[in-house]
């Protein structure tokens, strides 16, 4: 089996336009969630989110290619160029041929949708724009890296709610470590933070109207949040030959499916997920020194998870830190994974571990060490990230620090 | 008015129980009715259909939200405050 490096990483997401941006603000515990800007946010019960401020597409984009981006596709395009700049890569003849895009999204151009219903049921239009289907299609974020980059390879877009992103990255994983690419460029994008998104999740009632304090006693739910992560995934030889900063190991992944409710999480589905991961990492339990927690910041999700964690790693739960970065960055749903990796990858590469802000009290079913409020200095070898999505699918990856 | 709105209540309790208006009584709780935590939210969002309010409710703690859920009776309660605040 292949090693598998991460060589290039990008992002945009409400803490900032970059990976230096976004690993000083969680460096900083600053929170990126703030007054939703949304047209009819008076209707909105929930007004609060983790949006991606001081963006103007039109800066980045021309416009025949924003008639084509919907903003999830524009997020995606920025942090697919930063990651690919990172790693140095150019595409052409084999190493085209075999490089593929998968990304994971769940809910793909939701902004398209949203503006086009309107067009035609509350406006009462009868014609809209050509590019609509194109543009909301949750695909079209992969296509487009694929096409602005000439990646011929395996490209697609995995659609798992919240653990989209990781199952994507799970599976880039899995085709380099195969053999079958050399080069995949993976991660994941959402933008719901329309008046549609946001007022479909407010129909479930488990958004909070004030904070996303995950593992808090007391917490009311979780926040939506926006943005992209996006990594490039590549063979460890590969990267060695041509000497490419590595910036972390992927070393193992685990996917299984809960098959019993269609939203409440499962402490089994969960331990079974984490175990599953470490053992395909070939590490034990003890050697992990940190796990990016799923981490909504509901009561359910939170205490489930932590009981998992618990049941995986016996008394190591209590050395371990846990975080959840939700709590500056919102949840991204089906980009969340990807934006979390980052803070994967700056607990190995650089030794800080992003703290879970908003903490208030101690809760006796979340009794882990989840970094309170500030981050931390740790040397950690293994880190572990959890996605656990609606329709109980898990996705778990972990990773080590280059070697 | 308070027998209308008692009954319209169990009337949407009963559809999400599935079973008839008849054999939902007052003491009972939802548990005891067989709804689950996604019954619940569909039960206040057809309350709140019903009666145009708005029921303060939070699925993450039901049991820590103003809004009593403790049995059919205490709905029904609930309710009856929220449309008589309504109409104040």
């Amino acid at each position: 089996m292949k090693r598998v490096v991460i060589t290039g990483a990008g992002t945009i997401n409400s803490l900032g336009h970059s990976v230096t941006a976004t690993l000083e603000a969680m460096r900083e515990g600053r929170c990126g969630i703030g007054e939703l800007e949304t047209r009819d946010v008076e209707r909105l019960q929930v007004r609060i989110g983790g949006q991606v401020r001081d963006y103007d597409a039109e800066t980045h984009f021309n416009r025949q290619q924003i008639a084509l981006y919907d903003r999830f596709t524009q997020f995606t395009l920025l942090s697919a160029r930063q990651a690919i700049e990172q790693s140095g890569l150019s595409f052409a003849g084999e190493l085209a041929a075999k490089t593929g895009v998968v990304l994971g999204t769940a809910g793909g151009g939701v902004q398209t949708w949203d503006e086009n219903y309107r067009a035609v049921y509350e406006e009462g239009k009868n014609r809209v724009h050509p590019f609509v289907v194109p543009k909301l299609m949750n695909n079209a974020a992969a296509s487009h890296v694929s096409m602005e980059y000439n990646l011929k390879g395996p490209t697609y877009t995995v659609a798992t709610a919240c653990s989209s992103s990781n199952h994507a990255m799970g599976q880039a994983f899995h085709m380099i470590r195969s053999g079958m690419s050399p080069v995949m460029i993976t991660g994941g994008s959402e933008s719901m933070l329309c008046f549609g998104g946001v007022k479909a999740w407010e129909g479930l009632r488990v958004m909070s109207k004030d904070a996303c304090r995950p593992f808090s006693l007391g917490r009311n739910g979780m926040v939506q949040g926006e943005g992209a992560g996006v990594f490039v995934f590549e063979e460890y030889e590969h990267a060695k030959k041509r000497g490419a900063d590595i910036l972390a190991e992927v070393v193992g992944f685990a996917m299984t499916s809960d098959a019993a409710d269609i939203v409440m999480p499962s402490k089994q589905g969960a331990a079974r997920t984490i175990a599953a991961a470490l053992e395909d990492a070939r590490v034990s339990p003890e050697a992990v020194g940190y796990i990016n927690a799923h981490g909504t910041g509901t009561a359910a999700n939170d205490k489930t998870e932590c009981a998992a964690v618990a049941d995986v790693f016996g008394h190591h739960a209590d050395n371990l830190m846990i975080s959840s970065t939700k709590s500056m960055h919102g949840h991204v749903i089906g980009g969340t994974g990807a934006i979390e990796l980052l803070a994967c990858v700056m607990a190995v590469r650089d030794g800080v571990i992003a703290p879970t802000i908003g903490y208030e009290e101690p809760d006796p079913e979340c009794a882990l060490d989840v970094v309170p409020n500030q981050a931390r200095e740790a040397k950690v070898d293994v880190v572990v990230s959890n996605a656990f999505a609606f329709g109980g699918l898990n996705a778990v990856l972990a990773l080590r620090r280059a070697s | 008015m308070a027998d209308s709105i008692k009954d319209k209540v169990i009337r949407i309790i009963a559809e999400q129980a599935v079973v008839e208006p008849s054999d939902v009584t007052m003491d009972q709780t939802l548990e005891d009715l067989g709804i689950d935590s996604l019954g619940l939210v569909e039960s206040i969002f057809a309350i709140e259909e019903e009666f145009d309010i708005q029921v303060p409710f939070n699925a993450n703690d039901p049991t820590d939200s103003e809004f009593d859920i403790s049995s059919v009776a205490a709905i029904v309660r609930a309710v009856e405050g929220l449309v008589a605040d309504q109409k104040a």
